[in-house]
């Protein structure tokens, strides 16, 4: 059994979009201060540190999830994606394309968490109605640029991913 | 804000687990999925000497379907809801869990860390105490299984002991000819429920009511059950689902707070009330036919 002592440091390994990173953390240290302060991913946001904002959400293990309510030595081990995975070679995926085309990011807080869970609802659902990408972006606050776009954008990637779109690639 | 330092424990097994809580007792949080715990954790609101992590502990988040069900204390809600033969067997959890937070949390939340928690306008704990379902309490000391209308004492506050942790959920299987309904109004979905309505009832084959579980959440600082004793034996229609929301509202003894007055919980659960009501009678007739 794990036993990790108050205040002591411990390293930690995770597989970042596809490539093994490993930094030290507390017990205490959230995987998103981990993400951002251990392995210098800032696309990673912090919010409200509560789980009702979304900025920070991550995939774990293929499943989009809260990064700020979770530890760093929780997921010793796990695959994590972050935004920093969603382009390949500098080239925008169909999400992100469809993200500029509807202009549905203003400031862009809130979009680095919004692109992590459209990925995994994506992926289990290819055909979505606009009211399952509401009840999805009901878990993420947007106080700039309004969901309309947001909604458009993700409804839209949905059909270019159907109808097959070659630069797009599931994060691993 | 961030957490106070602790200890993080990590059993692999339920008898290390137990050794744990037995050894910090009130200095433990348990942690399953954590998206409740974590938000305590990161307000400050909980500053345990050691949290101790029972995701590894084998055998935990198994579901086992007899004469009724068990689920394991570490099922995550989007397990839960993937899995069509356990939301069959309990079809009011089944309505509920789309209410639970959301997709991300539900990904990630546990149906023992909600009940655990208790937060009096939770939907898991609702649903549990509709249905007369209930909890297993394991220690070191032994196992006992404690009725969820009597786990639930205050707002955050259950039976358990420090030394104890909930293992698992104990639902009855849905009853023969049984329908159910389930609704809440919140701020925007996902949010705390200001009221959350439950119901599971059961018709003769004339159509009067035969048995009728009747919940409320988020009104009181638990879950609340409704005396519906005195409705049994009438037509289950409209008219009687308006009087029993109305009688509803009458009992309940809502909480002011700055998301909803009193009064307009009280206006809440006399209306949803009775639509859940009526949708609860009316799947119920369907099994009829």
């Amino acid at each position: 059994m794990m036993r990790l002592k108050p205040g002591s440091r411990h390293r930690v390994t995770i597989e970042v979009n596809g490539k093994l990173r490993s930094g030290t953390a507390e017990p205490r240290t959230l995987l998103t201060d981990f993400l951002r302060h251990e392995l210098k991913l800032y696309g990673t946001h912090v919010g409200c540190e509560h789980g009702v904002c979304g900025a920070c959400t991550v995939m774990v293990d293929g499943r989009a999830v809260r990064s700020c309510m979770q530890f760093a030595v929780e997921c010793d081990g796990a695959a994590v994606s972050t935004v920093e995975g969603l382009a390949h070679g500098g080239t925008l995926n169909a999400l992100q394309r469809a993200f500029n085309r509807h202009h549905a990011l203003q400031c862009g807080f809130c979009t680095a968490g919004i692109l992590m869970s459209a990925t995994h609802f994506l992926a289990g659902n290819p055909n979505p109605s606009e009211h399952e990408v509401k009840d999805m972006l009901s878990g993420h606050i947007c106080r700039c640029t309004g969901y309309y776009p947001i909604v458009a954008a993700i409804v839209d990637a949905a059909r270019e991913l159907r109808d097959g779109d070659p630069l797009h690639k599931e994060p691993t | 804000m961030k957490p106070v330092a602790f200890e993080y424990c990590c059993p692999d097994t339920l008898a290390e687990a137990l050794a744990l809580l037995e050894e910090f007792g009130v200095e433990a949080s348990v942690l399953a999925g954590g998206m409740s715990l974590g938000a305590m954790l990161n307000m400050r609101l909980v500053r345990p000497a050691a949290v101790l992590d029972i995701k590894r502990v084998r055998g935990l988040d198994t579901v086992s379907i007899n004469g009724e069900v068990r689920t394991g204390a570490t099922l995550r809600q989007a397990a839960a809801l993937g899995d069509p033969v356990l939301m069959q067997a309990v079809p009011l959890l089944a309505r509920a869990l789309p209410h639970v937070g959301h997709f991300q949390t539900r990904n990630r939340g546990t149906l023992g860390g909600s009940v655990a928690h208790a937060d009096p306008s939770s939907e898991i704990p609702l649903a549990l105490v509709t249905l007369g379902g209930s909890v297993e309490l394991q220690s070191m000391r032994g196992t006992r299984r404690v009725a969820a209308r009597e786990f639930f004492l205050d707002v955050l506050t259950t039976a358990r002991a420090p030394d104890e942790l909930l293992a698992a959920l104990i639902w009855p299987r849905q009853r023969q000819a049984a329908g159910c309904a389930f609704a809440e109004i919140a701020q925007r979905h996902g949010d705390f429920a200001i009221v959350a309505c439950a119901a599971e009832a059961v018709l003769t084959n004339e159509g009067s009511l035969a048995h009728l579980g009747f919940g409320l959440g988020g009104v009181e600082s638990r879950p609340i059950v409704i005396d519906t004793t005195p409705f049994l034996g009438n037509r289950a229609d409209a008219r009687l689902a308006a009087e029993i929301s109305a009688a509803a509202a009458r009992q309940a003894n809502p909480t002011s707070d700055f998301k909803a007055t009193a009064e307009y919980r009280r206006a809440l659960i006399d209306a949803l009330g009775a639509q859940v009501l009526v949708e609860a009678f009316e799947n119920a007739g369907k099994t009829l036919t």
